[in-house]
């Protein structure tokens, strides 16, 4: 990770100082929500929510799309590599995640077979290579995610690729940030955007969270400066109380976004109802393989699935939705933690509990978040 | 998961390519940004590339960092200056923790 010079560290003390000043003005307490995952990850690291004003409370999202995937999809993940003799195909971040019974790691563990990809193209060379095997590739993520997901399944029918599968459980943020708009039991004055997810979608998919449900919204980047800037802005869309879409990440993010990209995930993959861990169901918030796409689909391989059973005690789902934050759960750092996950949202670098507990435990010590809860915050 | 980082395409053939970043080597596919040329700055995504990144809007936003800074300290010397006036002082202290 690169360091940040001189001049960037007086930049973001002068932005501090901006925003600092800027929320002397805001008649009450204001939250903002940091939708994805890598921005959590990056305000962790930078320890930037322990500088922000008083009055502006900075929470997580349900961005993270490891922690987002239902218990059921892990289950039906290990019920295909169980009763199908598959090898699975899976993103690092999915490995020590539990399921209903266990983990991939646990499966691993137990002699099945289970590869981490970098890429999904990687799976397509692992398929090309091993030509008896039955691949699954484990496809979760958002639309950053989906189009490369497309793009391999494209090249893998070029070439004729036959023992190559995926399981669907890619997700798509934009109804899902309707559904948070709409919870009564979320109040949210502006949000942060999904720097790369836009770089797929564009900026002008965002629209409707300031037309529709009056939010504050800015496209943002990732370094610290990038975020502070976003916060800038979305403070003084509050005080002008003229919430709008603002591109502050224009150097990757266009209004229309990558229609290349677009039309590949649109060729495979269609709009379908989806469950979110902490959100539940979501009306077209996640994609299926289109009909005729059906044999790449493990997903209508019919195997028996176990009850699916979220660990017992854990808050995940709140953290998700921005309700509690991760130290209000009574698990955090006692019985959950990065090296015994009891939750996804503790086992991804992304996950709001696992940047918590990297990054900000010692700021903000369990008693006092309960204390702020207790009174009644946010306004 | 989003994460996606900057680097150079420095060759392409069909719709691959090699990209670098401090030395650092790899294959990117251009599956989906086949406009990519050698000597862009791209963003990859998990062995793709997403986006070619605008350098005019990339050095746009840092000029507007530097002016930010810039009209920052001069509203600090601002306030250094007018401490004896009589308008009261914005809370600190008690307002924010630093």
């Amino acid at each position: 990770m690169r360091r940040a010079g001189a001049r960037e560290t007086t930049t973001a003390a002068a932005m501090l100082q901006r925003l600092r000043t800027l929320a002397r003005d805001l008649p009450r307490r204001v939250t903002f929500m940091e939708v994805c995952g890598t921005h959590t990850h990056a305000i962790g690291a930078a320890g930037l929510r322990q500088l922000l004003p008083e009055r502006m409370r900075l929470v997580s999202g349900p961005g993270c799309p490891v922690c987002v995937t239902p218990v059921g999809y892990l289950d039906h993940a290990e019920a295909l590599a169980r009763q199908r003799g598959v090898e699975l195909c899976s993103f690092g971040d999915l490995y020590r995640v539990p399921s209903s019974r266990g983990s991939l790691e646990r499966l691993a563990a137990e002699g099945f077979p289970v590869r981490i990809v970098y890429s999904p193209h990687d799976a397509l060379a692992l398929a090309e290579q091993h030509a008896d095997s039955d691949l699954v590739f484990l496809s979760i993520g958002f639309e950053t995610t989906t189009p490369t997901v497309a793009a391999t399944l494209e090249t893998a029918r070029e070439r004729g690729v036959r023992n190559l599968r995926i399981l669907p459980g890619n997700k798509r943020i934009a109804p899902a940030l309707s559904a948070l708009a709409r919870d009564p039991d979320v109040r949210i004055d502006g949000l942060l955007l999904p720097g790369h997810v836009s770089v797929i979608t564009g900026a002008a998919v965002y629209r409707f969270l300031a037309r529709e449900h009056r939010l504050a919204s800015v496209v943002a980047g990732f370094r610290p400066l990038e975020i502070l800037a976003a916060l800038i802005e979305l403070t003084r869309m509050l005080l002008a109380e003229r919430p709008a879409l603002a591109n502050l990440y224009p150097s990757v993010v266009r209004d229309e976004g990558n229609a290349v990209a677009q039309q590949l995930s649109e060729r495979w993959f269609t709009a379908a109802d989806a469950d979110w861990r902490g959100l539940g169901p979501i009306p077209d918030s996640g994609l299926r393989l289109r009909e005729r796409a059906a044999d790449w689909d493990a997903s209508r391989v019919a195997v028996e699935l176990p009850e699916a059973r979220e660990p017992s005690g854990c808050r995940c789902g709140e953290v998700l939705r921005g309700a509690i934050d991760p130290p209000d759960c009574p698990l955090f750092a006692q019985r959950c933690t990065p090296e015994r996950p009891v939750g996804a949202c503790m086992v991804s670098s992304e996950g709001s509990c696992a940047a918590w507990f990297r990054h900000e435990r010692a700021s903000r010590p369990v008693a006092r978040a309960a204390a702020a809860r207790a009174k009644g915050d946010p306004a | 998961m989003c994460l996606a980082i900057p680097m150079k395409l420095i060759e392409r053939d069909e719709l691959s390519g090699t990209a670098e970043l401090q030395g650092v080597r790899r294959r990117v596919s251009l599956m989906l940004l086949p406009e990519a040329r050698v000597g862009d700055q791209i963003l990859i995504h998990a062995g793709f590339a997403i986006a070619t990144v605008d350098p005019e809007e990339a050095a746009e936003t840092v000029r507007l960092f530097d002016a930010l800074r810039e009209a920052e300290a001069a509203e600090a010397d601002d306030r250094t200056s007018g401490e004896t006036d009589a308008s009261p002082a914005p809370p600190t202290s008690r307002e924010e923790r630093a």
